[in-house]
């Protein structure tokens, strides 16, 4: 069976050119970067090659970047680092209703110390007000969290926008950024932010691996205590051939982001209008043009996304509604709620995710095969007889 | 993640549609995710002779509802009415955890449908 990979926004390939790099780390090149014999010092130069790459893809300084464990690990950081680092200063915090887990339950754990967090709306194109955001801010607000683009619509937030009211007002400001690293530039130069996360897995880079940018003088609370790791920012011996890998991965971000970019687009667009013209019912969901080149998410009326992602996965099609985190939850996706959809609309929505193995021949299999797997589920309905 | 069976329910669903002039029918939604089921029965006698349901949720919750479909037909009101919702989840060898509740929906709009019936039947 034809095998279709629409689910880039849960996780990539490894590239192989990244496998490459990798490689020597967990075979011959088994040395501690941190000693100073000759085992240790291969292994210390790839972590800064690494570091340089990583810095490059985000035009920062060396000294800014702590390497991670993981896209939820660089949330964690930032929140509680700066939350328990600013805390005489106050205990406000505002982030939105459709941040990823990693930093909503960062904030709702936070709770528990006390700290208070608001949670911005987004309007039905996904979009925050900027106006209710200085609103928000009181003189305890410590900490702006607010996400580059969202995993599940691949709605683009106005990051340079909130960094200047951030800075204006003397907030320290944070964005989960593990969506747009690789698919559209980044700037931490820039953009007015304090910290930014990324995640190796969702650019082509291993799993398991992430990084925090922290500009020059943000103060941080470690995660994790330990050895003199990162500038005694993040204890523990460096996952060496994660970070290698990583910076690989950026290094062929930059160098391809602009033609892949063009590319995903073109066939995303091609997905969204091939199926409205197939399948009546049915809405993109996100802002037309504030958006990643590579995600679509569509709302099916009348039948449930879950049925819709077996159906095609029974086709070979892999793609997925809502995120892959939530999907162990029953709730719909609580970012499409946040945008006013119905709870049907909201459990009748699927997201393609597109990266760099996807051809045009993909999306006109998808196209030819969805319509029929639209019609059978939606016969099933109860909810489609009264519509049609 | 879901048994063999599960799938082959929710690939050939069974008595899928709406039993004409039926004799109670019962539209139950689960109040843990907001899915829905409506099942139609026709009894005669007692047993019901035919059975057919519409469902809007995931899988386990088409599955399910093939699967009480099958259960029930041709049984007695008192037997139908002893089928709860781990009932089927055992026909359909198991669901996985998360997924249990989404067994109620069957169960649940079989109830329903049952009662229905006896109360047109004023019963
Ligand atoms: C927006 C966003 N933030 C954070 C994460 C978590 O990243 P990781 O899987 O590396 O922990 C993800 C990935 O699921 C994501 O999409
Ligand atoms: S998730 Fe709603 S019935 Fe299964």
């Amino acid at each position: 069976m034809k095998k279709i990979y629409f689910d880039h926004n849960a996780t990539t390939p490894v590239d192989p050119e990244v496998l490459d790099a990798m490689l020597p780390f967990l075979k011959e090149e088994f040395g501690n970067p941190s000693s100073i014999h000759w085992a240790g010092r291969n292994s210390r130069k790839a972590i800064e090659e690494g570091r340089d790459k990583v810095c490059r893809l985000l035009n920062c300084a060396n000294l800014e970047l702590i390497f991670t464990s993981s896209g939820t690990e660089g949330d964690n950081h930032a929140i509680k680092g700066v939350a328990y680092a600013k805390k005489e200063k106050g205990n406000h915090i505002i982030t939105t209703k459709v941040e990823h887990p990693a930093v909503l339950n960062t904030c709702k754990h936070l709770a528990k110390d006390g700290f208070e967090t608001t949670y911005l709306d987004v309007d039905s194109d996904g979009m925050i007000d900027l106006e209710v955001l200085k609103a928000a801010i009181t003189p305890k607000t410590i900490l702006i969290s607010i996400m580059y683009a969202n995993n599940e619509t691949g709605v683009i937030l106005p990051i340079k926008e909130i960094g200047d009211i951030a800075k204006a007002r003397d907030v320290t400001f944070h964005t989960d950024a593990v969506q747009a690293a690789g698919k559209i530039p980044l700037d931490a130069q820039k953009l007015n932010v304090d910290l930014l996360t990324i995640s190796g897995h969702k650019l082509y880079g291993p799993k398991g691996t992430g990084a925090l940018f922290a500009k020059r003088g943000v103060r941080l609370v470690p995660l994790i205590h330990g050895g003199h790791h990162d500038r005694n920012r993040r204890g523990g011996t460096e996952n060496v051939a994660g970070i290698a890998g990583l910076g690989k991965a950026a290094e062929i971000a930059m160098r391809d982001m602009e033609k892949e970019s063009a590319q995903l687009s073109t066939l995303r667009n091609r997905i969204e209008k091939g199926l409205a013209e197939k399948i009546p019912h049915i809405k993109v969901n996100g802002h037309a043009d504030k958006r990643l080149p590579n995600t679509a998410n569509i709302s099916f009326e009348f039948v449930e996304g879950e049925s819709l992602l077996l159906n095609l996965d029974m086709k070979g099609i892999a793609a997925s509604s809502g995120s892959a985190c939530t999907s162990g939850s029953l709730e719909p996706s609580h970012v499409l709620l946040a945008m006013g959809l119905t709870h049907e609309m909201s459990h009748g929505s699927v997201r393609f995710s597109l990266g760099k193995s996807n051809t045009a021949g993909d999306v006109e299999y998808l196209i030819e095969i969805m319509p029929a797997i639209v019609e059978r589920m939606r016969s099933m309905s109860p909810l489609y007889a009264g519509a049609k | 993640m879901y048994s063999e069976k599960v799938m082959d329910h929710f690939s050939n669903p069974r008595n899928v549609g709406e039993v004409e002039n039926a004799s109670g029918v019962g539209t139950v939604g689960n109040p843990a995710c907001g899915d829905i089921m409506k099942l139609s029965i026709k009894v005669e006698n007692d047993v019901i002779q035919d059975v057919k349901f519409k469902t809007f949720g995931c899988g386990a919750a088409i599955a399910t509802s093939s699967m009480v479909t099958e259960l029930v037909k041709g049984k007695t009101l008192d037997e139908a009415e002893r089928i709860s919702n781990a009932t089927v989840a055992e026909a359909l060898d198991g669901l996985p955890p998360v997924k249990m509740h989404c067994s109620n929906l069957a169960a649940d709009a079989l109830h329903a449908a049952i009662e229905d019936f006896k109360k047109k039947a004023g019963k």
